[in-house]
């Protein structure tokens, strides 16, 4: 993956495909910690003990079990490459929350990239799941949420490409705004 | 800044959009990307991003935008797949945003396929 965002994407999939009505996303920097923690929670069906421990192993894989495959190896591996750590836990009924540090200035660290494509693509796919995020550099935080969102547009689906398109730019602009501008 | 008065004027202008474009049905283009680790890490998004962009700005309301899981051939990824009304469903593999914006323009505003980026022709060239 070429983004950390990327990596977002497909752990909150996880997270849909869990019957999540809830995805909280956090990505919070702190500098003088030099770390970037990323945070996916759900409130979905979670996993018993067996499977949660075969979860970060990639040739664990079956094409029956096909929720588990990369994808979380790969974050896992992301994270640790910088120095990092790695957690996943879980409950069957109540949800998961997977967590990945990463070392902020360490030079494995892949960009964080896009985050408003990552949540457009989020919103606009699963519009019956709401999504969260929230994005804190030093402490100065930027909140986003499809339940308000839901609120302004009354009925007006979150998938039209137009309102996407206005969620993305608006994400954008408020994370650039947070950390003036700086690539992550 | 994105204000809320923007949003608003989006929402009224997508609400009468909507109950002109009648019930969603037999004449939608229905187009599905793969959106799983394997199509995630070949671009996926960016891919989403242009199809969404390109329906909006050519104002295409008989289009419906899915996305879905692995369709099990990860390495022609970026997968898109094209149902047209009434037709058999074309899959068309490593589809970047260049190649999205050329399916739009000639499958679905023009009826024409594009044959070159299709699964079978992929798979007959190697």
């Amino acid at each position: 993956m070429t983004e950390l965002a990327l990596h977002i994407l497909d752990i909150a999939n996880n997270s849909t495909r869990a019957k999540a009505k809830n995805v909280a996303i956090s990505v919070v920097a702190d500098t003088a910690a030099d770390t970037l923690t990323i945070t996916v929670s759900d409130d979905g069906c979670g996993m018993d003990k067996e499977l949660l421990e075969r979860v970060t192993d990639p040739f664990s894989t079956t094409r029956t079990t096909r929720k588990v495959g990369l994808g979380i190896p790969l974050f896992k591996q992301a994270a640790l490459l910088t120095g990092g750590s790695f957690s996943i836990e879980s409950e069957p009924g109540k949800g998961t929350v997977t967590k990945a540090v990463f070392g902020l200035r360490h030079i494995d660290r892949v960009p964080l990239g896009n985050l408003g494509s990552t949540m457009t693509a989020l919103a606009g796919g699963f519009p019956d799941t709401d999504f969260t995020l929230l994005y804190e550099w030093d402490g100065k935080k930027y909140e986003f949420s499809t339940v308000k969102l839901k609120e302004v547009l009354d009925g007006v689906p979150l998938s039209e490409p137009e309102v996407l398109n206005y969620i993305e730019d608006m994400i954008d602009e408020n994370i650039e705004n947070i950390n003036g501008g700086q690539p992550i | 800044m994105k204000t809320l008065e923007e949003l608003q004027a989006i929402r009224d202008k997508m609400k009468e959009r909507i109950n002109n474009r009648g019930i969603a049905g037999e004449n939608d283009y229905r187009v599905v990307v793969g959106m799983a680790t394997c199509g995630i890490a070949a671009g996926a998004r960016n891919t989403l991003k242009a199809l969404t962009e390109e329906i909006e700005s050519r104002h295409l309301n008989n289009v419906i935008l899915s996305q879905t899981g692995c369709i099990g051939i990860c390495k022609y990824e970026p997968i898109v797949e094209v149902f047209a009304p009434g037709q058999e469903k074309v899959t068309y593999v490593h589809v970047d945003a260049e190649r999205a914006r050329q399916i739009v323009a000639s499958h679905i505003v023009n009826g024409k396929p594009i044959t070159e980026y299709t699964y079978s022709y992929a798979v007959k060239e190697n």
